[in-house]
């Protein structure tokens, strides 16, 4: 042993009661695993499937000719000026990225018993990590949207900018509901069986299929309630230049957003202590 | 004191039992939240469940560790090990009691934790290495090293689920081997393997041990305690049952658990151990003169004596004794090639008597257990009961030294003394030894 004094930390281990502290800085010194654990899924994702990373735009591509064939051809769905495919694809890549994060949060603290039982961590770094890996497809499925674009001769116009904190509002809203969902999850495993309806509802519930221009305008800010609804049309406007200028309803997103993911990551770390036991 | 590295002061850890344990529906808790309000007591606290639903894991565990220290956490299965190392690592939270820890702590509870079959070993070792807490540029520094240590080099780009298990447990140990901080903490890690790969991983211990590192191992191999261990926590039901020098717990724990077995008689043939072929009648240990239940120390020759039924017609049968010392080492295995009047010739049915005899001075002190084996044709075990026997080997009055005497036996040899020079008859020899 070196002589050297070297800062030694102190750790006291106690019960502890009610609701605990986040502790961001222990989660910072622990950036390098977040990127390790969320680096492992992004290589093992796409293992020993035939299509490989394909299936990162075979999803939402479908979708969309769904979409396209039944909303847009046969029920002449309006689209705010665009070609309704591209109308709905500038969505369904938001959206794909929230619907994954959201299900592989909620799942990665069930999924990871082995690691919860055995090291410890903050347990925080395991929904984020696995919502994380997700962005890798995002990046493929939007080189698709902006080749479309190309193909549709859209050219964007200056806002394309605010895509990345469109991007991180998604990501924001994916963990705070992600970190509810996975909490409960270990407790109750009913969660599991409620994701996928949650998820398609949710769906329903954001302009996607639909322009949100169908609303009165003074219900849309409400409307941005649903973070996800703000960032759906906050695309269309950056990428497509619809006149959806999101305003007070990306504000009314950012707030539901914020507030998903503070509740979440305290009542996370309020069930913290218990899911070593439990998982 | 400042070289305390772990104080632990009256640490509980308490578990609700039954299918609940595992995890609570919905309906569960709405029924809970309801009845909440009518369980308060009257400070306001909420009762804590009790009853038949829940028990302590761990109770009142105090205890202190000091900087240097390796401590052996010893006991049966559930006696709390594997909890209190959860609670020291972190893991899990104490129901009461306090811990403080000086230093990085790191535990090791498995070996290879967040191994990806999918993943490279090149991959593994980052991935489990961060895992368990260390730096990318630490890893990447001592990754050559661990790689050599694995014995994995040709392979270290190979997904390891081709890697074949000795491969993959190598590699595993080999991260973990590697960690350097002050406090380890280590669960059984050394049960799994084969001989030499837990050969290795002890000298790794041993190692890390000497370098003055703290640890706390939980194993149930007590030689491996004893080795590299000064001291041991005996845990027995949740609690403290002594916390003293290894060797000291050690023996009183064996001594413990080992109920003595030295005479059994099975009246009744259908309660017996047997079977269709051949069935107990009687199993005992005895001194070889004098009251057969009489005690016996290492100076005592012993007999082993088995009443047994043949039930099928000519067989040729034959006893065979393993006979294990409370290390778990089997000393040695013995049969009847010597006996001269059954040995080789076919056996009728009936009641035969088989006897061993052990001469003194050949087992150590200790509680020592006896396996029975019926053997068929010298070659096909029909019949197997283990523990048969279990009988204590008490030490002698000596003078002189007095600590355990070492060694699984103590045979008492010849030994020569001669007396070759007088000193100033050879001052070369002299002077060398003064200088050694």
């Amino acid at each position: 042993m070196s002589a050297v004094v070297q800062e030694t930390p102190q750790i006291r281990i106690e019960p502890s009661k009610g609701w605990s502290p986040l502790r961001l800085r222990e989660l910072w010194e622990y950036h390098e695993l977040l990127y390790f654990l969320a680096w492992r899924d992004v290589k093992i994702r796409y293992k020993q499937t035939v299509f490989g990373a394909a299936w990162a735009i075979i999803q939402p591509f479908l979708t969309m000719v769904v979409f396209s064939l039944f909303f847009g051809k046969l029920a002449k769905m309006p689209s705010d000026g665009v070609p309704y495919p591209i109308f709905s694809f500038a969505a369904l890549v938001p959206w794909t990225l929230f619907n994954y994060g959201l299900t592989q949060a909620s799942n990665s603290l069930v999924g990871s018993s082995h690691l919860i039982t055995k090291v410890y961590f903050p347990r925080l770094i395991i929904p984020i990590a696995s919502l994380l890996s997700g962005v890798v497809d995002f990046l493929i499925a939007f080189g698709l949207l902006l080749a479309m674009m190309v193909f549709y001769g859209i050219i964007p116009t200056i806002h394309v900018l605010w895509v990345p904190a469109l991007v991180l509002l998604t990501l924001t809203t994916a963990l705070g509901v992600g970190l509810w969902l996975s909490a409960l999850n270990v407790q109750y495993r009913d969660v599991r069986f409620t994701l996928g309806f949650l998820a398609q509802l949710w769906m329903f519930a954001t302009p996607i299929a639909y322009p949100s221009s169908l609303l009165p305008e003074r219900w849309r800010t409400l409307y941005g309630l649903n973070p996800m609804a703000g960032v759906v049309e906050g695309f269309r406007w950056a990428l497509l230049g619809t006149a959806t200028r999101p305003g007070p309803m990306i504000f009314a997103s950012a707030a539901a957003s914020l507030v998903l993911l503070i509740t979440g990551a305290f009542y996370f770390r309020r069930m913290e202590r218990n899911f070593a036991d439990v998982v | 004191m400042s070289d305390v590295v772990i104080r632990a002061q009256g640490i509980g850890k308490r578990f609700r039992i039954g299918q609940q344990q595992l995890y609570r529906t919905v309906r569960e808790t709405l029924t809970d939240a309801f009845l909440t309000p009518f369980r308060r007591s009257g400070n306001g606290a909420r009762l804590e469940p009790r009853g038949p639903n829940t028990f302590w894991a761990l109770r009142d565990i105090s205890f202190e560790v000091k900087q240097g220290d390796a401590i052996g956490v010893i006991g049966p299965n559930g006696a709390g090990k594997s909890t209190l190392l959860k609670i020291l690592s972190r893991i899990t939270e104490p129901t009461t009691g306090v811990v403080d820890i000086r230093g990085r702590l790191s535990s090791l509870l498995e070996v290879g934790t967040g191994f990806h079959s999918e993943l490279s070993g090149r991959e593994n070792i980052f991935l489990n290495g961060a895992i368990l807490g260390m730096r990318r540029a630490e890893i990447a520094r001592k990754f050559d090293e661990m790689v050599a240590f694995a014995e994995v080099e040709r392979f270290i780009d190979t997904p390891v689920k081709h890697y074949s298990s000795g491969m993959y447990m190598r590699l595993a140990f080999a991260v973990a081997a590697h960690l350097e901080t002050e406090v380890l903490v280590v669960d059984e890690v050394l049960a799994v393997g084969d001989a030499q790969f837990q050969k290795k991983c002890l000298g790794k211990m041993g190692e890390v041990t000497r370098q003055g590192r703290t640890v706390l191992f939980v194993s149930h191999n007590m030689s491996a305690v004893q080795t590299l261990c000064q001291r041991a926590l005996w845990l027995g039901q949740g609690r403290i049952v002594e916390d003293d020098l290894a060797d000291r717990v050690i023996s009183n724990y064996l001594r413990s658990a080992t109920t003595t077995q030295t005479d059994r008689i099975w009246e009744t043939p259908s309660e017996a151990p047997g079977n269709e072929a051949v069935r107990l009648r009687r199993a005992r240990v005895r001194p070889a003169k004098g009251d057969p239940g009489g005690s016996i120390t290492v100076q005592t020759p012993i007999v082993l004596e088995f009443e047994f039924w043949n039930l099928e017609p000519d067989a040729h049968l034959n006893l065979s004794l393993h006979v294990i010392n409370e290390m778990g080492v089997t000393l040695f295995n013995t049969g009847p090639v010597k006996e001269t009047v059954w040995h080789g010739r076919p056996f009728p049915r009936g009641l035969f008597r088989s006897a061993c005899r052990i001469p003194g001075n050949l087992l150590n002190d200790g509680s020592h257990r006896v396996h029975l084996l019926v053997v068929k044709n010298q070659s096909v075990v029909i019949f197997r009961q283990e523990d048969v026997l279990a009988f204590d080997v008490s030490d002698t009055a000596r003078t002189g030294w007095l600590g355990k005497w070492p060694g699984a036996v103590r045979p008492d040899l010849d030994w020569s003394t001669e007396f070759l020079a007088e000193e100033n008859g050879a001052p070369a020899l002299a002077e060398e030894q003064s200088v050694r």
